[in-house]
């Protein structure tokens, strides 16, 4: 990894950074990946994936749920009229 | 005077019955420790204002008739969990000032039960760390050496309990935040089975990890509150009911011991570790060796699993809609401002992780093979649960370790995991119970040790527990 690589993740990621978090940052995932990469020296051949997993449906109904409409609002940092407000997008 | 130290669910229960002292006197008596405690040890957050209110109304239920055995009691809650007109900031800036608009489904029975929440406790923030030194809020310190973390995640509910500041406490745990603070502060931390308890409510970290687990003085008091919280959710179709996996009648538990792992704890955690089987097996159980051969793999598994389900989850924290939101110019400043400030850097530095091991080039390398390595760790305990009925290790390698030791070297920090992380990479439910003390610079520090059994048995948990438990 390169700082270039740092500042990609960061952007995919939507994180303001500092020059200084950069580089530090690199340090720490140099050290991580070298530790998390002992991995590669498994052999995993064919794992047979059994069936643990399933989906859970529900019937697509209407039901009321409890929420208090003025306690979500008052979350939003901006709003109006009962709508939450975001910067211009285009 | 309330003897809080060694007071237990049942008791506390029994008092309320017999009128010996009131939901709001008991619940004066732990405000009272609270304030000569916390401002030094920072167990909470916050103490809610409505903590007397919500006692009084305890007492009601016992007029009524229709009090329960948690009624009334005296129970703290981590920062991550919703309590519908409560903060719950996980521990983060981000989250500094987000009121809760819902109530998490534990949190809802227990308030149905008519417990009494006294306050929200310290974590590391969004529950990323092993120290508690990772909250945005400050370090919160070991109840038995103030210059020691409690451990963590959840090291401000299990500084509150074995401080006398609650009875009993709610944590999360994603790869040992029960277990290792428990462990750490001497008292007991339950992982239940993945799904057990609904996660409803619970501010995700790794959804395929994260589960609610209770924190207590005793097992009895930890498997009075799992009792109350489990069960099936339609909020959380990863919830299931308690007859979900079929329980055998087991008359004498059989205990494994994965030899070749446990050396990685410290001298003392292995002398201490050696008493322990000495004295189960003068219990009068079987203990038998094991192997897990992968599970020295599940450390790092785990920190390319959980980096990439946390950069998932924390993409909703973009400062739109939970409170914390910088002035910004344009609406992708918003994002990446919000994000840069609000985010510690723990935090910041799992999401990065997690989009790198997701992003296109590397996923196979990473976040593919560490699930189908996550697998082969099923396998390996599927294998073992055929041979015993519960595995036994130390919690954690070593005692409670300085603040600021460890705090600049995250590999060092993740390794905290390493016999804790494995019950969350499988869903098996866990249990840290004390075993004893070392003594470090005139401090008596607790040890911990973890059993494990397959998934849906904490009964098994329980029984044997008790039995350590009481002759311990």
């Amino acid at each position: 990894m390169n700082i270039k690589d740092v500042e990609n993740l960061a952007e995919l990621a939507r994180i303001d950074l500092t020059e200084g978090e950069k580089l530090s940052l690199l340090k720490d995932f140099d050290s991580i990946l070298a530790y998390v990469k002992q991995i590669e020296e498994v052999k995993v051949g064919e794992t047979k994936r059994e069936d643990e997993l399933h989906n859970v449906w529900r019937e697509d109904v209407l039901a009321p749920r409890e929420f208090s409409r003025e306690l979500i609002l008052k979350q939003f940092p901006d709003s109006q009229d009962g709508f939450l407000k975001v910067k211009k997008i285009l | 005077m309330i003897d809080l130290g060694n007071l237990t669910i049942e008791k506390a229960h029994a008092s309320f019955k017999k009128g010996e002292f009131t939901c709001r006197e008991l619940a004066e008596a732990y405000l009272k420790v609270i304030k000569e405690k916390n401002p030094e040890i920072h167990a909470y957050l916050e103490i809610y204002s409505d903590v007397l209110v919500q006692a009084d109304e305890a007492q009601k239920k016992f007029k009524k008739g229709n009090a329960t055995l948690m009624t009334g009691i005296p129970l703290a809650i981590k920062d991550n969990l919703l309590f519908e007109g409560h903060i719950a900031s996980s521990g983060s800036k981000i989250l500094e000032k987000y009121v809760a608009t819902y109530n998490a489904t534990a949190i809802k029975k227990l308030k149905d039960a008519g417990v009494v929440i006294i306050g929200r406790t310290n974590m590391d923030e969004f529950a990323m760390g092993v120290s508690t030194e990772n909250s945005a809020y400050g370090v919160t310190k070991n109840p038995y050496d103030t210059t020691r973390v409690p451990g963590g995640s959840s090291g401000g509910s299990t500084t509150a309990v074995a401080s006398n500041m609650a009875l009993v406490a709610l944590g999360t745990d994603t790869g040992g935040s029960c277990r290792q603070p428990a462990s750490f502060c001497g008292v007991v931390g339950l992982k239940p089975t993945y799904g057990s308890v609904s996660r409803h409510g619970l501010t995700a970290m790794g959804s395929s990890l994260d589960v609610i687990g209770a924190i207590g003085k005793n097992i009895s008091d930890v498997q009075t509150v799992f009792d109350f919280i489990k069960g099936k959710d339609n909020m959380d179709s990863t919830s299931i009911s308690s007859d979900f996996y079929k329980k055998n009648i087991i008359q004498k538990p059989v205990i494994g011991i994965p030899r070749d792992f446990t050396k990685e704890g410290d001298d003392r955690v292995l002398a201490n570790f050696k008493e322990v089987i000495k004295k189960i097996k003068a219990l009068g159980y079987t203990v038998k060796d094991i192997e897990l051969p992968n599970v020295k793999y599940t450390v790092p598994a785990y920190y390319i699993v959980t980096p990439a389900e946390i950069s998932a989850n924390l993409a909703r924290f973009d400062g739109m809609r939970y409170g914390f939101s910088p002035e910004s110019r344009n609406l992708v400043e918003v994002y990446t401002k919000s994000r840069g400030e609000g985010f510690g850097r723990e935090v910041r530095r799992r999401i990065l992780l997690g989009t790198y091991v997701l992003s296109h080039g590397y996923q196979d390398a990473y976040y593919n093979k560490a699930n189908a390595v996550r697998r082969l760790i099923v396998d390996d305990y599927n294998k073992a649960f055929k041979k015993v009925d519960l595995i036994l290790t130390p919690t954690t390698t070593g005692p409670a370790f300085k603040i600021g030791e460890k705090v600049n070297d995250p590999v060092k920090m993740y390794l905290e995991d390493i016999f804790t992380g494995p019950a969350n990479m499988t869903g098996l439910p866990a249990i840290s119970i004390p075993s004893g003390f070392v003594e470090e610079e005139g401090k008596h520090l607790p040890l911990g040790i973890q059993f494990i059994a397959s998934h849906g048995r904490e009964d098994l948990l329980f029984a044997v527990g008790k039995k350590f438990e009481a002759q311990n």
